[in-house]
């Protein structure tokens, strides 16, 4: 009936996404927990012999722009987490401070333009995949990654090393 | 970009995530070749990709966490359980691919707060956790019942190892609420916060939010608004509030 491990294949993708989404590491595995909870939940509305990864990418778009609204709605809850920096560290010292500021700059996309660039930069999907996962049409898909790469570049360009985190 | 152009904007990243075919690959490598603009841009994207991978393959690596892991919790195949949770989602405006924009949870909008701070108040209480113990739980039952106005039950909740300590009557937003307290062996205490909705029989899917430390689970079955407290890791706390569930809906 169910398979124990249907999931396990996915899992690792999921956290690479939900961290580089999130930019912060507990939050990043909170996210991938209640996605799976829920997938768990939902499987059986699962249409097998289609696309799982679409299918568990979609639950934590949805899980991941809920929270957001939540807490947008309540900002007080919001707080600053130094692990909010832990993923630049990772880097090597020559390109660090590249990509340090890659990721600052990713943190300040607008949300939709960030899933998009990181669903196709960094998953790898093809348009159309991305256009199914967040229930967008293809031309809307090519816009926002348009728009994110650009802002990207310009702001990479412009700032270069000498961009600084505020907090 | 023109629509004359030798290449459009959205060739300009296809070839970039390598999603062309041969033959425009070709093409836009020629092109490209003569527009020293759009090589510049073709680079520079095709670098935060790089980057993209340099920042974040390394949780490729990692091991996975064992909470992640856990396989699903055993579900007999029980048609009838089936049925109440899809009609649970349904309801709750959940419904497979198209499961855009849950709809908030408006009947019980305060539900999950009112739950977590009763919670961090009584949780911690070391003298007086429960207003009435365990060991007179049939009282306590009838007295909450005759408060909130309508049969409450105090699930049992042994199998996930949490023994029930007690209870008691709180003020809520719209007129009294329950609270009953569960503790494990090692002290990890979880509460169930029950208070009646304003808006007649409803039912709706499992939430979840968190609220500081605490996390909750919160729903409404018929009469009730439930919001299982506590500060132990999410999908645990979801296999609680499944078992409640289960056991409310035999």
């Amino acid at each position: 009936m169910r398979d124990a491990k249907l999931f396990d294949e996915h899992i690792p993708r999921l956290r690479r996404y939900a961290r580089a989404l999130t930019g912060e590491r507990s939050e990043a595995d909170d996210l991938v927990q209640e996605c799976l909870a829920r997938a768990w939940e939902k499987l059986s509305l699962w249409q097998r012999g289609t696309d799982l990864r679409a299918w568990l990418f979609t639950i934590m778009h949805n899980l991941f722009v809920n929270d957001l609204r939540r807490r947008i709605s309540r900002p007080e809850m919001l707080t600053l987490d130094d692990e909010a920096l832990e993923a630049p560290r990772r880097a090597t010292q020559e390109d660090g401070l590249g990509l340090r500021d890659l990721q600052a700059a990713l943190n300040r996309l607008p949300l939709d333009q960030r899933e998009v660039l990181l669903l196709v930069g960094l998953e790898e999907m093809s348009y159309e995949e991305v256009a199914k996962t967040l229930g967008i049409p293809l031309g809307t898909v090519m816009s926002r990654l348009s728009r994110a790469r650009e802002r990207l570049r310009v702001q990479l360009n412009g700032a270069g090393p000498a961009l600084r985190r505020v907090k | 970009m023109k629509n004359d152009a030798p290449m459009t904007e959205a060739e300009l990243h296809a070839y970039v995530d390598g999603q062309l075919d041969d033959v425009r690959r070709t093409a836009i490598e020629a092109y490209l070749a003569t527009d020293p603009a759009a090589a510049e841009r073709a680079r520079a994207y095709a670098r935060q990709n790089e980057q993209l991978h340099a920042l974040f393959d390394g949780t490729l690596d990692e091991p996975v966490p064992k909470t992640l892991r856990l396989p699903p919790v055993r579900r007999t195949p029980n048609p009838l359980r089936y049925a109440a949770l899809l009609a649970a989602m349904v309801v709750g405006g959940v419904i497979g691919w198209a499961l855009h924009n849950e709809a908030p949870l408006t009947i019980t909008p305060d539900l999950p707060q009112q739950a977590a701070l009763a919670h961090s108040v009584y949780a911690p209480e070391v003298q007086h956790p429960v207003e009435v113990s365990a060991r007179e739980e049939a009282h306590l039952v009838s007295w909450l019942s005759k408060r909130l106005g309508a049969p409450v039950h105090a699930p049992q909740l042994s199998d996930a190892g949490y023994e029930l300590m007690g209870g008691r009557l709180l003020p809520g937003t719209s007129g009294p609420a329950a609270q009953f307290m569960y503790q494990d062996v090692r002290g990890n205490r979880l509460t169930l916060y029950v208070r009646t909705t304003t808006d007649g029989n409803r039912e709706t899917a499992f939430r979840y939010a968190k609220e500081d430390k605490v996390g909750v689970f919160y729903w409404v079955d018929g009469p009730f608004g439930y919001a299982l407290s506590g500060e132990i890791e999410r999908l645990q706390l979801l296999r609680v509030a499944e078992s409640i569930y289960r056991e409310l809906n035999p």
